[in-house]
C-alpha cells in the first residue's frame, strides 16, 4: 500500500524562552538563556538550585480556578500548547471529520508534583488514607492526551508515549506513521513536562545527572564544552499538528514543513548510561534516513540530543560522525538544550518545533555557552557555538535519547508549493 | 447562619468554583452547582477534614444539595 504524505501544519509553545512560537524562536536565534533560581520551590538545601522554569506562568490566564485545580501542571501545559497549535493550523469545527483527528501526546513523568504532594499529606496524617479523587487523574501521564482531546472533541486514537526523555519523538513517530498509513487525517502531538519539583530536582541530582553550576545558571547548560557538568532541568511543552497532506492542501492549510522519516532503537546497554561508541544513536540515525529514503548528504542540520552531560555528548558525537563521515563537517550541529534547558519527555517536541523552523527560516539556532573546546570533540565540525548561523536548510534532523536507552529521531523537509 | 453553614458554603465555593450566591440550601451539588461525581467525592473528604467526622459512604449519598450536607455536618460535627 502506497504511504500517504505528512505535514506539519500548527505549532504551539510554552516554553523557558516564551510562551508562543514566536517567543521561543526570538529566544533561541538569539542565544538567550531560560535558566534562573529556582521558584517553584525553595531549594537552598539541594545541590542543584536553578532550573529553566515557564516564566510568569499563571494558570487563571488559561483556566478557571475549577479546571486548573484538577490538573497537575504538566496537564495545563499540554493543554496550553495544543490549543495554541490547533489555533495555529486553523483546526476549525466543520473542516475536518473529528473521529479521524487524535491526540498522541508524550511525557516522560507525568503528574510528579501531584504524586509527591499526595505521598506526602499521607505521611504526614495519622495512617488513614485521605487521598484526594483527583490523585490518580491528576497524576497518570496519560491524561494529558485525555484533556486535549475533551477540549476539543477529537475521538481519533489518543494515548501518551512514555520513554524518558525520547517520548515525545516517540509520539510524533506515532502520529507520523498512523498518518501515513491513512488511519487518522490529522494528530495533535508533542509533549509535555513539569519535574522541577523537590522530587524531580532531588531525583536526578542523586543520580549526578544535573549541573550543580549554582553561581552562574545561565552558563550551566554547555553542551560540548569542556566544562560542562550535567544537564539543567527544564520545564513546559510543545505541541504539533501532523496532518496528511491531501487532508491539509484541500482546506487550504499553511505548510510549516514535510515529515518524511522517523527512527527508533535501543542501546540495550545500561538503565542511564548511553553506549559508550554510541551504538544505538547509530543505528537510530541510520534508521531514520532509511525510512526517509535520502542520504545523508541531504542532511544539513542536526538538533542533537546534546544534554551537556559528560558522556552522553561525547557518544551522540561519534555516532554522527560514523553515520555522515566526511559530511558531518558539512552539517550544521546544535543543541537547542543550551538555552532551553531539558524538558525530558517534551525536550522531542520543542527540538522538533525548533527544527522546523530552522528548515522554514534557514537559520540554525546554536549552542550557547561554549567557552572552552574540549579535545574530545573533532574541531572541524560546526556546533553552530554561540551564535546563530543563516545557512540553507532544506532537511533537518532532530536527535532524542530517554534513560532506559530508547533512541528516537525524525526528519522534517523544507516544504515548498 | 450558623458557622458551620458559613464553612460548609465557603468549602463549596472554593472547590466547586461557583458563586456565593448560588450556593442556597436548595441547591444541588451536581444538578446546579456543576460538580462531577469526583468533585461530591472530594467535598465530603474536605466536609470530613474540616469539621472531623468521618461520613460513611451509604449516608454520603444522601448528601446531595448544600442543606442537607449542613444538617447533617450540625448532627455530627464534633
Amino acid at each position: 500500500m502506497e504511504l500517504k504524505r505528512v505535514v506539519v501544519t500548527g505549532l504551539g509553545a510554552l516554553t523557558p524562552l516564551g510562551s508562543t512560537v514566536p517567543e521561543y524562536w526570538n529566544g533561541l536565534i538569539n542565544g538567550v538563556s531560560g535558566a534562573a533560581p529556582i521558584t517553584r520551590f525553595d531549594a537552598s538545601k539541594f545541590k542543584t538550585q536553578f532550573a529553566c522554569e515557564v516564566k510568569g506562568y499563571d494558570p487563571e490566564n488559561y483556566f478557571d480556578r475549577k479546571e486548573a485545580r484538577k490538573m497537575d501542571l504538566f496537564s495545563q501545559f499540554a493543554v496550553v500548547a495544543a490549543d495554541q497549535a490547533v489555533a495555529d493550523a486553523n483546526l476549525v469545527e466543520g473542516t475536518y471529520d473529528p473521529d479521524r483527528v487524535g491526540v498522541i501526546w508524550g511525557s516522560g513523568i507525568g503528574g510528579l508534583r501531584t504524586f509527591q504532594e499526595e505521598c506526602v499529606n499521607f505521611a504526614n496524617g495519622d495512617g488513614t488514607p485521605r487521598f484526594n479523587p483527583f490523585f490518580i487523574p491528576k497524576m497518570i501521564a496519560d491524561i494529558s492526551a485525555g484533556h486535549i482531546s475533551i477540549k476539543h472533541g477529537f475521538r481519533g486514537p489518543n494515548f501518551v508515549t512514555v520513554s524518558a526523555c525520547a517520548s515525545a519523538t516517540n509520539a510524533i513517530i506515532d502520529s507520523f506513521n498512523y498518518i501515513r498509513l491513512g488511519m487518522a487525517d490529522a494528530i495533535v502531538t508533542g509533549g509535555s513536562e513539569a519535574a522541577v519539583t523537590e522530587a524531580g530536582i532531588g531525583g536526578f541530582n542523586a543520580l549526578k545527572a544535573l549541573s550543580e553550576r549554582n553561581d552562574s545558571p545561565e552558563t550551566a547548560s554547555r553542551p560540548f564544552d569542556k566544562d560542562r557538568d550535567g544537564f539543567v532541568l527544564g520545564e513546559g511543552a510543545g505541541a504539533l499538528i501532523l496532518e496528511e497532506y491531501e487532508h491539509a492542501k484541500a482546506r487550504g492549510a499553511k505548510i510549516y514543513a514535510e515529515v518524511i522519516g522517523g527512527g527508533m532503537s535501543a542501546d540495550a546497554y545500561h538503565i542511564t548510561a548511553p553506549h559508550p561508541e554510541g551504538l544505538g544513536a547509530l543505528n537510530v540515525m541510520k534508521n531514520v534516513l532509511r525510512d526517509a529514503n535520502i542520504k545523508p548528504e541531504e542532511v544539513d542540520y542536526i538538533n542533537v540530543h546534546g544534554t551537556s552531560t559528560p558522556l552522553g555528548d561525547i557518544s551522540e558525537v561519534k555516532a554522527i560522525q560514523t553515520v555522515f563521515g566526511d559530511h558531518a563537517y558539512n552539517l550544521n550541529i546544535s543543541s537547542t538544550k543550551s538555552m532551553t534547558g531539558h524538558l525530558l519527555g517534551a525536550a522531542g517536541a520543542i527540538e522538533a518545533i525548533a527544527s522546523i523552523m530552522a528548515v522554514r527560516h534557514n537559520i540554525v539556532p546554536p549552542t550557547i555557552n561554549h567557552f572552552t573546546d574540549d579535545d574530545s570533540f573533532d574541531a572541524r565540525l560546526n556546533f553552530t557555538f554561540n551564535k546563530a548561523q543563516e545557512r540553507e536548510v532544506k532537511v533537518a534532523m532532530s536527535n532524542t535519547f530517554g534513560f532506559g536507552g530508547h533512541n528516537t529521531s525524525v526528519i522534517f523537509r523544507q516544504y515548498n508549493d | 447562619m450558623s458557622e458551620i453553614a458559613e464553612k460548609v458554603k465557603a468549602i463549596i465555593i472554593d472547590k466547586l468554583g461557583v458563586e456565593e450566591s448560588e450556593v442556597t440550601p436548595e441547591a444541588s451539588f451536581t444538578n446546579d452547582l456543576g460538580a462531577d461525581s469526583l468533585d461530591t467525592v472530594e467535598l465530603i473528604m474536605e466536609f470530613e477534614k474540616e469539621f472531623n467526622v468521618s461520613i460513611p459512604d451509604d449516608q454520603a449519598e444522601n448528601i446531595a444539595t448544600v442543606g442537607q450536607a449542613v444538617s447533617y455536618l450540625e448532627e455530627h460535627a464534633k
